[in-house]
């Protein structure tokens, strides 16, 4: 399965490549666009061969912690509505602890390590970049 | 004297005003050292912070990392993937 797409994200094709009958736990994170104020979508962008890369050493490390466990994640790229995907990732373990653990350890490193960015876009027309370290991103630009 | 690669992305391609460069320096050289003769070469990545993320070769280094010849530099904004 390609980590990054810039088509919508399915469910259940993560769901087909993490599921078996060994394993009894499956666990499902989606991370949404949400509709902060007046921010009508996220334009997403990637530094694409290492996000890549980063993508697969965090799954490589993920099954090396929980060994019996299943992975995969997609990261959707461009233009996504509010109230659409933008992240989805599917673990599933022969018990739901590690299912949990594994789906958790994955979004938090990639909210660290992997190389994307986000613009919101707004109902005027305008654009801002988003900086998680709650700064402004420049004079002039609104505060997150 | 070595030729590097340089790549910006997101708010700072904005203020580089491109997305792909090179810049050639004096080696033995590091990261820091290449981030510096990017701001003389892009006057707009002054706006950049002292010791921004950066990448070499598709991995996050520190700004001490060596660099040679045909090597890619990346800088990277805070990244905010998910």
């Amino acid at each position: 399965m390609m980590h990054l797409t810039r088509h919508r994200l399915e469910v259940d094709d993560l769901l087909a490549e993490v599921q078996s009958p060994e394993r009894g736990g499956t666990c499902v994170f989606l991370g949404t666009v949400r509709n902060d104020g007046d921010v009508t979508g996220i334009d997403y962008s990637a530094y694409e061969p290492m996000a890549v890369e980063e993508i697969e050493r965090i799954l490589a490390e993920a099954e090396t912690r929980w060994p019996d466990a299943r992975v995969i994640l997609q990261h959707r790229l461009g233009v996504i509505p509010a109230g659409e995907a933008s992240i989805a990732i599917a673990a599933a373990a022969p018990h739901r602890e590690d299912a949990f653990s594994a789906c958790r350890f994955v979004i938090e490193e990639v909210k660290k390590r992997v190389p994307i960015w986000k613009k919101e876009m707004h109902v005027d027309g305008s654009t801002t970049w988003v900086d998680p370290s709650g700064k402004p991103v420049a004079e002039g630009l609104r505060d997150r | 004297m070595g030729r590097v690669s340089v790549r910006f992305f997101a708010r700072y391609a904005e203020l580089a005003g491109c997305t792909w460069s090179h810049v050639n320096l004096d080696t033995p050289a590091t990261v820091g050292d290449v981030i510096a003769r990017i701001r003389e070469v892009f006057p707009g990545t002054q706006a950049m912070p002292a010791r921004p993320l950066a990448a070499l070769n598709l991995r996050q280094v520190t700004l001490d990392a060596p660099v040679t010849e045909g090597d890619e530099v990346a800088l990277l904004p805070p990244l905010s993937g998910g």
